[in-house]
């Protein structure tokens, strides 16, 4: 990579951010009951697949009292994407995470499914299933419709404000949403997790929570 | 050949010479003091080229701005790595400032603060954990909940709907 290509990919990559102020804020309605699953809970283990966010660690941790694990699976994917070996994504999921079967309370995927394709999504999905001790919870975030192609694809990091919103910053991504997955996809994808609650907001956006049953 | 300075010629009035800056504050002479004389408190620093290598344990707040390998401990004091500070080591102290790298578990009584530009791959175990954007931060944060509630009685049945709240408190926010 050329010098002028480093300054050009920098700009691209600031063009991309949003900044705290400019960002928009969106309503959820999932959040506050995946909140809820987890009050019950003496110190739960969460992890979150999102970016690090200092406002959610402190979010979290002050209604929860809780460990977070943060494990930002957007770098892995644009690592991947970047090095051409975006076929070698499943596999490297099913090493990626190395906590043990059951042990985690909640995780946190935001939209990371989206930026995946159905082999990947499945192979992560199947990793999420194992760590999820019974009874505790996944919420994550679905695309519903066909992402218009860009060539300044970006993430989202989802910044919680309260409960009920959560704002929306943007930086820039090695490759855009995939195509979405369907409801029953999202259903397979994560057996024997059970949908709790769904709610498909105006944003095109599927919240899904998922529980896993006792055993 | 040398012509003595009269600027440093003793007068007839005595000095009290390197005196500590901040012990007599003088109204008439407010001068500006680069960053590293107006340390006026308990604080250490640490400079880029120094490099230790083994445990750091004190009672004074320290500011870090070389290499360390190892542990450092200063349980009630705060600890500031600096933008050029590297460190390879378990961090104990009371409240920690990373602006610069750090390698190893962080645990504080009170607060870790990872700024703009501060990097730490690793635990942070404290009540309290402020990261700015911008910083990187790979491992897990493990923060007590304020003003938690001892271990819960299970000999008082409480009533159910009590249990489950339909929103989460933000009360503190």
């Amino acid at each position: 990579m050329s010098l002028s290509d480093l300054f050009r990919r920098r700009k691209e990559d600031s063009d991309a951010d949003t900044g705290a102020s400019d960002a928009p804020v969106f309503p959820t309605k999932a959040l506050a009951k995946f909140l809820a699953s987890l009050h019950v809970r003496e110190q739960p283990v969460l992890i979150d697949l999102g970016p690090v966010v200092g406002p959610n660690v402190n979010f979290f941790g002050e209604q929860l009292g809780c460990k977070i694990f943060v494990e930002d699976l957007s770098k892995d994917i644009d690592r991947h994407v970047r090095e051409g070996h975006v076929a070698d994504l499943p596999a490297f999921f099913k090493q990626r995470f190395p906590q043990p079967d059951a042990s985690v309370d909640g995780i946190l995927c935001w939209d990371v499914f989206d930026y995946l394709d159905k082999a990947s999504a499945q192979s992560l999905a199947q990793q999420l299933t194992r760590i999820l001790r019974p009874e505790g919870a996944v919420l994550a975030f679905f695309n519903t419709t066909e992402a218009a192609p860009t060539n300044k694809p970006v993430y989202t990091k989802h910044v919680v404000v309260d409960p009920a919103t959560v704002q929306h910053r943007t930086y820039a991504a090695a490759r855009g949403k995939q195509k979405p997955l369907n409801n029953r996809d999202i259903q397979r994808m994560f057996e024997p997790l059970r949908i709790t609650e769904q709610f498909l907001l105006k944003t095109n956006t599927r919240e899904v929570l998922f529980r896993k049953p006792k055993t | 050949m040398w012509k003595r300075d009269e600027s440093v010629k003793p007068t007839s009035q005595p000095q009290a010479p390197a005196a500590p800056v901040a012990s007599t504050p003088q109204a008439s002479a407010p001068a500006p003091q680069p960053d590293a004389r107006r340390m006026d408190k308990d604080m250490v620093h640490i400079g880029k080229s120094v490099i230790i290598k083994g445990e750091l344990a004190g009672s004074e707040d320290l500011t870090i701005e070389g290499h360390v390998e190892g542990k450092i401990e200063l349980k009630d004091h705060v600890l500031t790595i600096g933008p050029n500070g590297k460190i390879k080591a378990q961090v104990f102290a009371k409240s920690v400032i990373v602006q610069g790298e750090v390698n190893g578990n962080v645990t504080a009584t009170d607060k870790v603060d990872i700024r703009d530009g501060g990097s730490v791959d690793g635990d942070i175990v404290s009540p309290r954990v402020a990261i700015a954007e911008g910083a990187h931060f790979r491992g897990s944060v493990d923060m007590q909940r304020k003003g938690a509630a001892p271990q819960p009685q299970p000999a008082k049945p409480q009533p159910q709907p009590a249990q489950e709240k339909p929103q989460p408190q933000a009360a503190a926010r």
